[in-house]
């Protein structure tokens, strides 16, 4: 696991109130770790604020598990660099 | 500028989330969870213009001020059922003040807005003694078959009367053109020259996005306002936020910092009035007197528009 997924992996277990144990990458954000819509935006804007990110509402929509979120994660942070 | 009266009025009629469950196929735990509403005042008996005159009788009487000591009216509304003549014309005559006034339309952000402009007019030598009136009725433009916006707003007035002061110390006005996000459109009446008649709609949101753009835009002009007065959170004793929805003051809350105590609510009884909700939530705070002389104050509104305000006082009575 890279440094930027146990970072996300963290930040998702502290704002979801869960053990990180539970934030694995097959995990459906909604289904399975119970978020509702605010839930994901107020998520989106922490990963945002903490890894310095703008992410677009068309890829935000897409991500439905931890894997896809990492995915989004990285695919920002690359652009920023 | 600083205010000497404030006044609120709400409809008589309480409408819990419970009640709502009878016709909206939602819940208490759904509302309470994702707004933090549990009730909200409807109007139903009397009108809008009944709890503008009230609020504003209640600011003037609160300020030790005669009616006409008055010198100017400033209104805060979104929407009414009369597009003219406008609010303040209209509630002149019965709250017994002769000066002329003006309504404005900044969407929610009305009273941060409102205030600019009587700092501005009480500065330039233009009044003297200003009341402010924000009422608004929400409730009228929503669509109540639908869940999405019909359980967030209430109906309300609040009112504050200004005079020459130190208190107002700074103003940051925000505009960020996205009709999109959130509006309300209007029906207009047919010519025989256009043939693209548009119908009128209830209230449209994109509340996601609201969501987001609010916290993120109300936290920079909170920040801007501390910064270019060189405070920092600690300094302040009150953020008073639009109350729009608990999540969202949170948000805001989490960037700026402090603690929840600084940040007082009153959406849980009220529901989002609108432009309303700032004067409602600082009449409740005077009156059980939380507020003190001296206490450094951030009030922060957004809205439609997008639009956003923030202004800091540091209070005098």
């Amino acid at each position: 696991m890279s440094r930027i997924q146990d970072k996300a992996r963290a930040l998702i277990a502290s704002k979801m109130k869960l053990d990180e144990s539970e934030i694995t990458p097959e995990k459906n954000i909604f289904n399975d770790l119970g978020a509702d819509s605010l839930d994901f935006v107020e998520l989106s804007m922490l990963l945002e604020r903490e890894f310095n990110v703008k992410f677009t509402e068309d890829d935000t929509a897409k991500v439905k598990t931890i894997a896809d979120l990492y995915e989004l994660i990285e695919k920002y942070t690359k652009k920023t660099k | 500028m600083k205010i000497i009266g404030t006044g609120s009025a709400l409809p008589a009629l309480t409408v819990t989330n419970e009640d709502l469950t009878a016709f909206l196929d939602t819940s208490d735990e759904w509302i309470t969870t994702r707004t933090g509403i549990q009730a909200r005042h409807l109007l139903s008996t009397e009108d809008l213009y009944d709890i503008a005159v009230d609020a504003a009788n209640k600011a003037i009487k609160a300020s030790g001020l005669r009616p006409d000591q008055i010198d100017f009216l400033l209104v805060s509304n979104v929407a009414n059922r009369h597009v003219t003549p406008g609010l303040s014309c209209i509630i002149q005559k019965r709250i017994g003040v002769t000066c002329a006034g003006l309504d404005i339309n900044v969407a929610c952000a009305g009273f941060v807005n409102a205030l600019m402009l009587a700092d501005g007019m009480i500065k330039a030598g233009h009044a003297k003694n200003i009341l402010i009136v924000c009422a608004e009725e929400p409730t009228k433009y929503c669509n109540w078959k639908e869940r999405d916006c019909s359980v967030l707003f209430g109906d309300g007035a609040g009112a504050v009367v200004l005079t020459e002061g130190n208190a107002f110390k700074d103003v940051k006005l925000t505009m960020i053109s996205d009709r999109d996000v959130l509006y309300y459109e209007r029906g207009m009446e047919p010519t025989p020259f256009e043939d693209k008649y548009i119908i009128g709609q209830p209230l449209v949101m994109k509340g996601k996005e609201l969501f987001k753009t609010a916290v993120i835009e109300s936290a920079k002009d909170i920040k801007n306002v501390l910064d270019y007065n060189h405070l920092t959170h600690e300094d302040i004793d009150w953020f008073l936020l639009h109350q729009a929805n608990k999540r969202i003051i949170e948000g805001i809350r989490n960037i700026v910092g402090g603690s929840c105590a600084k940040y007082p609510t009153i959406i849980e009884k009220y529901g989002n009035t609108s432009s309303a909700s700032i004067p409602i939530l600082l009449d409740e705070m005077i009156a059980d007197n939380k507020i003190k002389a001296g206490d450094k104050i951030v009030m922060s509104a957004f809205g439609a528009g997008f639009v956003s305000a923030a202004c800091l006082w540091e209070w005098e009575f």
